[in-house]
């Protein structure tokens, strides 16, 4: 019986890991969900019955920060990555930890940004432009609040194992489930926040 | 048993696909700054040109960041492959319902 060795990786007859074919197929598929709520929101948002229209309520420095914060993200997870690729586990923690901080700290503003929302009169169901945007901004929150669930786990197993580099791949695929939420919110920022009505 | 090593083979996880952290940072500064230039076009006024220019640095950072980020760029094709086939079915579903609600015609 032969042993490949391939580390961590499950590799298919195409010589390419099945598990990152499985996550871009995923990331495809995710595609369809977003592309689903963001035209939803396209066509409800000037809906806005006797509630507040998104010209009203939309603070947009406060979300340029926050997509600032997103961005930057992005750069340390891809840091993470390549410290994965050079099996530098230090490197790997501290990466991964500062992406999740900033993953948090977005998500923070998300929180702060619908209370005053809410304050402003602006309920999921006070108008289809209020329902719209909850659904998207929210399925949007919940995908990075599950990202920094994933990155804080990480680090804990990567800290317990005694083989360098041995999650390497494991780092890649958590990185393009980042990077993809980061992907959407580029375009959420622009169609949702910049463009107005 | 044995022991042995695919050679020849792309495998990933191994490959040092990608890009110096000086490129990454750079990157991360490009995509800062057409960030920075998008929300000007809050403040100051594009004229005509300015849901174009939304649309363009849009696109413009989505693809640097699937580029470079993601690796698309150094990675095999299969890849890119099922990401756009999935971006673009969805980009023309909901283009396609979009356009029965007259929403393009408003």
């Amino acid at each position: 019986m032969a042993e490949t060795t391939t580390h961590d990786a499950h590799v298919s007859s195409t010589g390419l890991s099945n598990v990152k074919l499985g996550m871009w197929l995923f990331l495809g598929s995710e595609c369809l969900l977003f592309g689903g709520l963001i035209s939803t929101y396209m066509l409800y948002r000037g809906r806005v019955s006797d509630g507040p229209t998104p010209e009203q309520i939309y603070d947009i420095p406060f979300t340029s920060v926050s997509s600032f914060v997103l961005l930057m993200s992005s750069l340390t997870m891809v840091l993470a990555v390549s410290a994965a690729q050079k099996k530098d586990d230090r490197g790997i923690n501290l990466w991964l930890t500062t992406t999740a901080l900033l993953g948090a700290t977005f998500v923070g503003g998300q929180v702060y940004e619908f209370t005053a929302f809410y304050n402003e009169g602006l309920g999921f169901s006070t108008s289809l432009f209020g329902s719209s945007f909850y659904t998207l901004t929210g399925f949007h929150g919940v995908h990075v609040t599950v990202g920094i669930i994933m990155l804080l786990a990480l680090v804990a197993i990567n800290k317990r194992s005694s083989v360098p580099g041995s999650k390497s791949e494991t780092v890649e695929m958590i990185g393009l489930y980042w990077h993809f939420v980061d992907i959407v919110w580029i375009i959420i920022f622009t169609l949702v926040y910049l463009i107005p009505v | 048993m044995t022991t042995e090593t695919i050679e020849g083979t792309h495998l990933e996880t191994e490959q040092e696909h990608g890009m110096s952290t000086r490129g990454y940072i750079v990157v991360a500064l490009i995509l800062a700054a057409i960030t920075a230039l998008e929300v000007s076009t809050y403040y100051v006024d594009f004229g005509p040109l300015f849901l174009p220019s939304l649309i363009v640095m849009m696109v413009v950072k989505f693809v640097m960041v699937v580029s470079f980020f993601m690796h698309l760029r150094f990675d095999n094709k299969i890849f890119s492959w099922l990401f756009y086939s999935g971006l673009l079915l969805a980009v023309g579903v909901y283009v396609a319902a979009l356009s029965t609600f007259h929403f393009f015609l408003r």
